[in-house]
C-alpha cells in the first residue's frame, strides 16, 4: 500500500499522521478523567500504527508511471472487506440485543453489555460501518470507471477510508463507554463529528477532482446520486450536531437546539439520513451494477433525472412525519405527510426504472444469484417507500408510530434494499477488482441469497404483526369504556414476535458470515482471470477518445 | 426541461449548486420558522430549570440510551391522554438539551412518570425490574447504585447550558456541585442552598435511602421523579395557554 504512494505523498501522510498523534496527546491529556482521554489514546494508537506503516514502507521505490494507466482500486478492495467485517460484527450486535428483548438476562452486569449501549452500536455498525464503506468503495470504484479516469492521487482515497473508519471505531467504542449525544443516527459526540466533517470534505473534494478529469462529457447518474449523497449528508451532519461541549477535555456536549426545534432538525436529519445516506448512495451503487451485471442500458434516461429530482426535493419535506400529533405545529406535520405521499412518485419511478431494466434479462436473474440480490433490492426499494409513505399519512401513523411496526419498516428497507443491492455490487465487484474468474462459490452465494430473504420477510412480517398488535392493544377500550389492556399486557404479547424476530436476524447474519467467508476464498484461492481489457482502462491525457463537442 | 438537463449534466458545479439549492429549500421551509413564531412555544411562566442532580440524572439516561424505548411525547390522542396524561407541550422541552422524545415505546412513556411510584418502587425498579414488573423486559440497573456520582464537573455542565439558552445563574452555577449533594442529603447544610435557588417544590431527599453517598441511582431517580413536574402548563385548561 505505501508503495503506490510518491515520495510527496508519503511525506504529507507522516505530516497527518504527526498532526493526528498531536491531537491524540492533547486529547488523551485534557481528558484524564473522562472517556474523552480514552479516545484521545485511541487516536494516538492509530496514528502510531499509521506512521509505522508508512516509515517502513518510506524508502521502497516510488510507483511507476505506468500506474497511470489503470485505475487506482487498493482503496476499493480494503473499503469492501471492511464493510463486510463490519456488517458481520454489528448484525452480531444487532442480534444479540434482538435476544435480549427475549430474554433481559442474557447479558452481562456491566454497564457496556446493556441493551441501551449496545443498540447504536448495532445501528452506526451496520448504517456508517457496512453502509458507509461500501458507498465509499463503490463510489470509487463507479467515479473512476464512468469518468474514464483514474483518481487524481492516491493518498486522499486512503486518507477518506481510514480515516471514516477511525470515526466508525470512536462512535462505536464511544456507545459502550456511555459517550452519545442521544440523537438517533447521529449519537457521536462532538470531536467525532468535526472529525467526519474534515474526512467529509477530503471526500467531495477527491470526488470533484476526478470528475474535472473525466474524459465523458457527460457526468453519469451514478455520479448524481454519490454527488446527493456526499453533499446533503454534509448539510444535514453539520446542522443537526451543531452543539456546546462543557470543556475542552470532555466528551460531553449539549445540543444548540432545544426541545420542539431540536426534535425538527433532528427528525429532518434522521429521516434525510434514510434519504441521502440509505438511498441516493445506494441508487449511485444501482444505477451502475445492476446494468453492468445485467448488460442492458438503464432503461429511462428521463425517469432517471424525474426520480432523482423527486428524490433530492421532496425527501427534505418528509422529516416531520416522524412527530405526528406531538407538540410540534400542525403545519409542519401536515406539510411532512404531503411530501412523503408525493415522494412515492420518484422513488417508484425509480423503482421501476431499475426493474425495467431487468427486460431481456429475466433469464439471468433466474440463474444468476448475484444479479437476482439487485432485484430482489429494488423490489424491497419499491415495497418499503410504499409503505413508508402510507405509515406517513396520520391516522396510520396514529397507529404505527412508537410500535414495532417502524422497526419493521426500518429494517425492510435495511436488509430488503440496502443489504441486499451492496451484497449485490459486492459480489459483483470482488471478481472485477481482485481480477478473479467468478466468486470461489457461486452455491454460497446462492445460500446467502437465500438467507438473506428468508431472514428479511421472517423479520419483517414479525416485526409487522407485533408491531399492529402493539398499536391496536394500546387503543382497545372495553365495554365500559376504559382502556382494556394494560401496557405490559401488551408487551406479553410481544414475546413470540421477539423470538421470531431474533431467529431472522440470525439467518441475516448467518448469510453475511458466509459472504466474508466466500470473499476470502475468492481472494485467496480462485483462478485469475484473462488480463483486463482496454475498456477497463483510463483514457490517457491527449487520447483520441474524446466526443465532438467536449 | 431534459433538455436543459442534457446540458446540466455536463458542468460539475452546475450540478453541485443545483443539489444544494433543490436540497435546502425543505429545511428552510420547515425549521426556520418554529425559531421565529411565537405561538410554536406556549408561555409558562412557572417553568423552572432542572437542579445540577436532576441534569446529571439526565445525562445517565442518555449515556445508558434510555430513549431508545421510552418516549416522553404524549401525542394527542385521546388513548394516550387517558394511559399516561395530559398530551404533552412544546414549553415542556423547552430546556431539553437536546429533546428526548423518542421515537419507540419497548416501554411506556415516561412524559409524566414525576411522583407516579415512590423513590424505593424506583431503586427496586432499577436494580432489577423483575422484582417489581415479573413480566419486564428492561435490562437490570444495578451497578447505579454502586457508583459514585461524578460531581466536579458539574459546574462546567451549568456553564454549557447557560450558554445554549437555559436562564442558570452565577451562583447556581458556581454551587453545582453543592447543590447537586445537598439535594439527597436532607439533613446537611447544603440542602438549605438547593430549596433557596431552585425553590421551595424542589425534591431534597435521599433518593436512594442512603443519604451519606453520592450515586449515579440518587441522580436518576431524582430525574425520573422530575418529568413532567417542571411546569404545570400541561395540566390547565387550553384556553388559559391561548391567552
Amino acid at each position: 500500500m505505501i508503495a503506490q504512494l510518491t515520495k510527496n505523498e508519503r511525506q504529507v501522510a507522516l505530516l497527518i499522521l504527526l498532526a493526528l498523534a498531536v491531537v491524540g496527546i492533547a486529547m488523551a491529556a485534557g481528558g484524564r478523567h473522562d472517556p474523552f482521554g480514552a479516545h484521545g489514546a485511541l487516536v494516538l494508537l492509530a496514528a502510531i500504527v499509521g506512521s509505522f506503516a508508512v516509515i517502513s514502507g518510506y524508502y521502497a521505490p516510488e510507483p511507476p508511471e505506468s500506474r497511470l494507466d489503470s485505475y487506482y482500486d487498493d482503496p476499493s478492495k480494503a473499503g469492501i472487506i471492511l464493510a463486510m467485517i463490519w456488517a458481520v460484527i454489528a448484525m452480531f450486535v444487532g442480534d444479540w440485543v434482538a435476544w435480549l428483548l427475549v430474554n433481559p438476562n442474557l447479558t452481562f452486569d456491566a454497564g457496556w453489555a446493556s441493551f441501551g449501549r449496545l443498540r447504536p452500536v448495532h445501528t452506526s455498525g451496520v448504517i456508517f460501518g457496512f453502509g458507509g464503506n461500501a458507498l465509499i468503495a463503490t463510489s470509487y470504484y463507479v467515479m473512476q470507471r464512468t469518468s474514464r479516469a483514474r483518481m487524481p492521487d492516491q493518498l486522499t482515497p486512503w486518507f477518506v477510508l481510514l480515516g471514516y473508519n477511525l470515526f466508525c471505531v470512536i462512535a462505536a467504542t464511544g456507545y459502550l463507554m456511555g459517550v452519545t449525544q442521544s440523537k438517533e443516527y447521529a449519537e457521536p459526540e462532538w470531536y467525532a463529528d468535526i472529525w467526519l466533517v474534515i474526512v467529509w470534505v477530503a471526500y467531495f473534494v477527491l470526488y470533484l477532482r476526478t470528475l474535472a478529469r473525466r474524459k465523458e462529457p457527460h457526468i453519469y447518474v451514478a455520479n448524481w446520486y454519490y454527488l446527493a449523497f456526499i453533499l446533503v449528508v454534509a448539510m444535514l451532519h453539520i446542522v443537526n450536531n451543531l452543539a456546546v461541549p462543557i470543556s475542552w477535555g470532555s466528551a460531553k456536549s449539549y445540543s444548540l437546539f432545544s426541545g420542539v426545534q431540536d426534535a425538527m432538525t433532528e427528525w429532518w436529519y434522521g429521516h434525510n439520513a434514510v434519504a441521502f445516506f440509505l438511498t441516493s448512495g445506494f441508487l449511485g451503487m444501482l444505477y451502475y451494477y445492476m446494468p453492468k451485471r445485467a448488460g442492458r442500458p438503464i432503461y429511462s434516461y428521463r425517469m432517471s433525472i424525474i426520480s432523482f429530482w423527486g428524490i433530492t426535493f421532496f425527501y427534505m419535506w418528509a422529516g416531520s412525519h416522524h412527530l405526528h400529533y406531538t407538540a410540534l405545529p400542525q403545519w409542519v406535520q401536515s406539510l411532512g405527510m404531503t411530501f412523503s405521499v408525493m415522494l412515492l412518485i420518484p422513488s417508484w419511478v425509480s423503482a421501476g426504472n431499475a426493474l425495467m431494466t431487468l427486460n431481456g434479462a429475466w433469464h439471468k436473474v433466474r440463474d444468476d444469484a448475484v444479479l437476482r440480490f439487485m432485484m430482489v433490492a429494488a423490489v424491497f426499494y419499491g415495497l418499503t417507500t410504499f409503505e413508508g409513505s402510507f405509515m406517513a399519512i396520520r391516522p396510520v401513523n396514529s397507529l404505527s408510530h412508537y410500535t414495532d411496526w417502524t422497526v419493521g419498516h426500518v429494517h425492510a428497507g435495511a436488509l430488503g434494499w440496502v443489504a441486499m443491492i451492496t451484497f449485490g455490487a459486492i459480489y459483483a465487484s470482488v471478481p472485477w477488482l481482485w481480477k478473479r474468474e467468478a466468486m470461489y462459490s457461486a452455491r454460497l452465494v446462492e445460500a446467502h441469497f437465500w438467507l438473506a430473504v428468508g431472514g428479511t420477510v421472517i423479520y419483517v412480517f414479525a416485526m409487522w404483526n407485533s408491531g399492529i398488535i402493539q398499536g391496536l392493544m394500546w387503543r382497545t377500550y372495553n365495554e365500559s369504556g376504559t382502556l382494556a389492556y394494560s401496557f405490559v399486557d401488551s408487551l406479553v404479547a410481544m414475546h413470540p414476535y421477539y423470538i421470531a424476530r431474533a431467529v431472522g436476524g440470525l439467518f441475516f447474519l448467518l448469510g453475511a458470515v458466509i459472504g466474508l467467508y466466500n470473499i476470502w476464498m475468492t481472494i485467496r484461492t480462485a483462478p485469475q482471470a484473462a488480463p483486463e481489457t482496454a475498456a477497463d482502462r483510463p483514457v490517457l491525457a491527449g487520447g483520441a477518445v474524446l466526443q465532438a463537442g467536449e | 426541461m431534459f433538455g436543459f438537463h442534457y446540458r446540466l449534466e455536463r458542468k460539475t458545479i452546475g450540478l453541485v449548486l443545483a443539489i444544494i439549492g433543490v436540497a435546502s429549500i425543505g429545511g428552510i421551509v420547515e425549521i426556520a420558522p418554529l425559531f421565529t413564531i411565537h405561538q410554536t412555544v406556549e408561555d409558562a411562566p412557572d417553568m423552572r430549570v432542572y437542579t445540577p442532580l436532576e441534569l446529571a440524572g439526565r445525562n445517565i439516561y442518555i449515556r445508558e440510551g434510555c430513549y431508545a424505548c421510552h418516549s416522553q411525547m404524549i401525542r394527542t390522542l385521546r388513548d394516550e391522554v387517558e394511559r399516561y396524561g395530559p398530551y404533552s407541550l412544546a414549553v415542556e422541552s423547552k430546556y431539553d438539551h437536546p429533546m428526548l422524545w423518542g421515537s419507540k415505546r419497548t416501554g411506556p412513556d415516561l412524559a409524566r412518570l414525576g411522583n407516579k411510584y415512590s423513590d424505593e418502587w424506583h431503586v427496586a425498579h432499577l436494580n432489577n425490574p423483575r422484582d417489581v414488573v415479573p413480566e419486564s423486559i428492561m435490562p437490570a440497573y444495578a451497578w447505579l447504585s454502586r457508583t459514585e456520582l461524578r460531581t466536579d464537573d458539574l459546574s462546567d455542565h451549568l456553564k454549557a447550558q447557560r450558554t445554549v439558552g437555559v436562564p442558570y445563574t452565577d451562583d447556581m452555577i458556581v454551587n453545582a456541585a453543592a447543590d447537586a449533594y445537598g439535594q439527597a442529603a436532607p439533613d446537611s447544610p447544603q440542602a438549605e442552598g438547593v430549596v433557596k435557588r431552585y425553590g421551595k417544590a424542589t425534591a431534597v431527599r435521599a433518593f436512594d435511602s442512603r443519604p451519606g453517598e453520592l450515586t449515579e441511582m440518587d441522580a436518576l431517580v431524582a430525574y425520573l421523579q422530575i418529568l413532567g413536574r417542571l411546569t404545570d402548563a400541561a395540566h390547565k385548561p387550553v384556553a388559559s395557554a391561548e391567552k
